[in-house]
């Protein structure tokens, strides 16, 4: 069973953040979650439309990470073949909505139900793959999703290189909303019910089996664990999650094609997760944005800065900027923004709850 | 609490409606228009990213020459990856939120579709497009959309004319990539030769994802044919002209799509010996070319890059390219006047009439009209003699129809 685990779960997983899974949520933490959900519903009406596509953008985006985290952060699989289920997903309503008269609606769970097979499936023969080994088959599949989409074989269906477009859908007769903001509604929804699928999942008897096997797979089994069944379910509804973020993006963008789903695509599902915290709910949050707006943040440097040095490296080198704000990331949150946001709870309840506690003052004067 | 912040926000909201201004069209004030461009300065397809650098090079030029018509261009030029989805989300950037009153000469196939319906249904021009697939000219179904150069189909229908003059009896024989792209090329023939097509052509295609061409070839010969035209990107072009050579096959015109020109990529690895006689097209001045060492047209781009971009290297068409299509803008701007009207800069840009760019090759004019939406559709054709490409012959005209 033991096979050679170069990077084990345990150091990917950052446990400091979650020991456990995430404890039941108390009245005033209810209340801070309601008035989120109500901030966000205000974001329509705020936000330019712009803003507000980047914003359905980050709902999207962290839908993605969701079924990530679950997989690598709870479960301890390495997965680097994301988008290929991102890009199931997609494909799978762009093709319902192009080829029948399926509505959006119902097209987007759907690509929920196809993906969740798709990873149930992968998810079998992976059961014999371990860290670096299961990273490099997922990485198989994503480096194989876009040339199989452009596969002429499939091609009446794919439309090959050049990809279907799709519409944004309109608000439903009587409301009255712009399809930018009727569709920032529809990807919210998404978002909620899926948080709380992943909160009721991940915090009873399931969530705590998936630690476990992540955290120790003999013990686990030993305990009575069916650490097949769970390792492979977790892939598949982590690949649903992703699924359905793959058909909202569609939506979104209106357009897929095969180039719209590079490896590069897996690797930046990773690096929300790894920035946002692996192993949290919460940190999805902090991912997507990362995803959505720091790779703008070059060009943003090229047309506002009053420096032409930096205008040009800019221009020249936007990864490399990229690389830095990454690397800077890492090294000043390493259990990534939900780690710094638990810390900085933690210090602040110790602080507030004993003010004679001396390990408080002790982190105070730090 | 909650209640009177969203009551503020509703109220914020409401504001900000009403405060907006209508002005004719976004991105153009007294002294300045605003024009929007996606290119690939990162990922697969980055070293076309020069093409982005010249034009905002160009434009520099232009506004501290004055500008046109008294107005500076502020050309805002966004990075996409050759990614469609970042393509949509920087050419909403730039539309919703920059306010650019048009968008120029958006690099490469995929990104171009992917904001294609969105760009037509918001009645926002597309200009000049860097692509050659052909449905850039479809006016009917996306009037707010424009190509530049030849497309794939207009060259086919150039060798299809050249092969009925000089070999009106000719057995063609087409080897083409398995998509739009190749694709374009049968279609392109089919054009020219109309009923004649089936009786005169065997077709014979392949997939990107084979590993040789040899079978096609050979089959393809087994045909009789006396007239070859490989349709197929670098890697399979060069596969193809050393195959038929090996096998002892020997069209008597054995023509070759100007996407595997290079010689670098194609001649060299074919075999250079192996691929004298090929034939394809150009409409460009080759910037390597020792003809037009002292031709004040390349003299007046050479200029241009030693003022504007010191130290690029002066081999690369692609800075021709980025050269050639900015001047067809600023010509179509200057044509619009004072009514910059998205309307009016659409209706300009499909009225070009016998322009002349110094950078194409003499007796190439740039003609659209609301009918034509392929600006270019003449080339010359050139003949590999061992070392380099030579053109020959006169200018043929690669318009619809037979």
């Amino acid at each position: 069973m033991k096979s050679p685990q170069i990077l084990s779960p345990q150091i990917v997983a950052s446990p400091q953040v979650s020991a456990a899974p995430p404890p039941a949520i108390a009245m005033p933490a209810l209340i801070g979650l309601a008035v989120l959900v109500a901030i966000a519903s205000a974001m329509p009406f705020v936000l330019g439309n712009y803003l507000l596509f980047q914003a359905t953008q980050v709902l999207v985006f962290a839908i993605a990470l969701l079924g990530l985290n679950m997989l690598t952060g709870f479960n301890g699989q390495i997965s680097l073949g994301h988008s290929a289920f991102y890009a199931i997903g997609a494909y799978t309503t762009a093709i319902l909505l192009d080829k029948t008269d399926i509505p959006y609606w119902a097209a987007v769970p759907m690509s929920g139900v196809v993906c969740l097979f798709a990873g149930y499936l992968f998810g079998l023969p992976a059961l014999r793959l371990e860290g670096l080994y299961l990273a490099l088959a997922t990485f198989a599949l994503a480096v194989a999703t876009p040339q199989l989409l452009k596969f002429h074989a499939f091609e009446p269906w794919t439309g090959g290189v050049q990809g279907i477009t799709l519409v944004t859908p309109d608000a439903p007769p009587g409301v009255k909303l712009v399809s930018g903001q009727w569709f920032y509604f529809y990807c919210l929804m998404w978002t909620v019910i899926l948080c709380l699928v992943a909160w009721n999942l991940l915090r009873g008897r399931i969530g705590r089996s998936l630690v476990a096997i992540r955290d120790h797979p003999t013990a686990a089994a030993s305990m009575g664990i069916d650490t097949a069944l769970y390792k492979s379910m977790t892939f598949g509804v982590s690949a649903m999650y992703t699924g359905i973020a793959g058909a909202l993006g569609a939506l979104l963008t209106a357009f897929v094609s095969p180039d719209s789903f590079p490896p590069l695509l897996s690797n930046t599902l990773i690096v929300g997760s790894v920035v946002g915290g692996i192993a949290s709910i919460s940190g999805i949050f902090y991912g997507a944005v990362f995803i959505v707006f720091v790779p703008n943040v070059p060009d943003f440097l090229a047309s506002h800065t009053s420096w032409p040095w930096l205008a040009a490296g800019a221009k020249a080198a936007p990864w490399a900027i990229y690389g830095v704000f990454l690397i800077f990331t890492m090294y000043v949150m390493p259990m990534g923004m939900a780690g710094v946001v638990q810390i900085a709870r933690g210090w602040l309840r110790r602080k507030m709850a004993g003010r004679g506690d001396p390990t408080a003052i002790k982190s105070s004067v730090k | 609490m909650f209640k009177r912040i969203l009551m503020a926000t509703v109220f914020a909201s409401a504001l900000a409606v009403v405060g907006a201004r209508a002005e004719d069209t976004p991105g153009v004030t007294k002294d300045e228009i605003k024009i929007g461009n996606t290119e690939a300065y990162s990922g697969p397809a980055s070293a076309y990213g020069v093409i982005g650098k010249t034009e905002s090079a160009f434009f520099k030029m232009i506004n501290d020459e004055g500008g046109i018509n008294g107005r500076k261009v502020n050309f805002i030029s966004l990075d996409d990856g050759y990614s469609p989805p970042k393509t949509v989300e920087v050419v909403r950037q730039m539309l919703e939120q920059d306010g650019v009153a048009f968008f120029f000469n958006i690099l490469g196939t995929p990104p171009n579709t992917a904001i294609q319906k969105y760009l037509n249904a918001r009645k926002v021009p597309q200009l000049f497009v860097a692509t050659g697939a052909d449905k850039w000219g479809n006016y009917k179904d996306f009037p707010w959309t424009i190509g530049f150069q030849p497309s794939y189909r207009v060259e086919a229908r150039i060798y299809a004319r050249y092969i009925l003059k000089e070999k009106p009896d000719a057995k063609i024989a087409i080897l083409y990539q398995n998509d739009d792209f190749g694709k374009d090329y049968v279609a392109g023939m089919k054009d020219i030769l109309g009923d004649k097509y089936k009786q005169m052509v065997t077709e014979a295609s392949y997939e990107t994802t084979d590993a040789t061409i040899d079978s096609q070839v050979v089959s393809l010969q087994g045909s009789g044919a006396d007239v070859l035209l490989i349709a197929a990107t670098p890697k399979f072009a060069a596969q193809s002209i050393r195959k038929v050579y090996d096998i002892g096959w020997k069209p008597s015109l054995e023509f070759l799509t100007n996407v595997s020109l290079s010689v670098g990529a194609v001649m060299k690895p074919a075999g250079v010996e192996k691929a004298v006689g090929v034939i394809t097209s150009a409409y460009g001045k080759d910037p390597t070319d020792p003809a037009w060492k002292d031709d004040p047209g390349l003299n007046q781009w050479r200029a241009f890059m030693a003022k504007y971009m010191p130290g690029s290297d002066l081999s690369d068409a692609n800075y021709v390219y980025g050269y050639g299509v900015s001047l067809l803008m600023v010509q179509v701007l200057k044509q619009c006047g004072n009514d910059l009207s998205r309307e009016n800069i659409m209706r300009q840009a499909t009225n070009v009439k016998n322009f002349d760019v110094p950078t194409s090759l003499p007796g190439i004019r740039i003609n659209t009209s609301p009918t034509n939406y392929h600006p270019i559709t003449q080339m010359q054709l050139q003949k590999w003699d061992g070392t380099t490409w030579v053109r020959f012959g006169e200018i043929i005209n690669g318009d619809g129809g037979s």
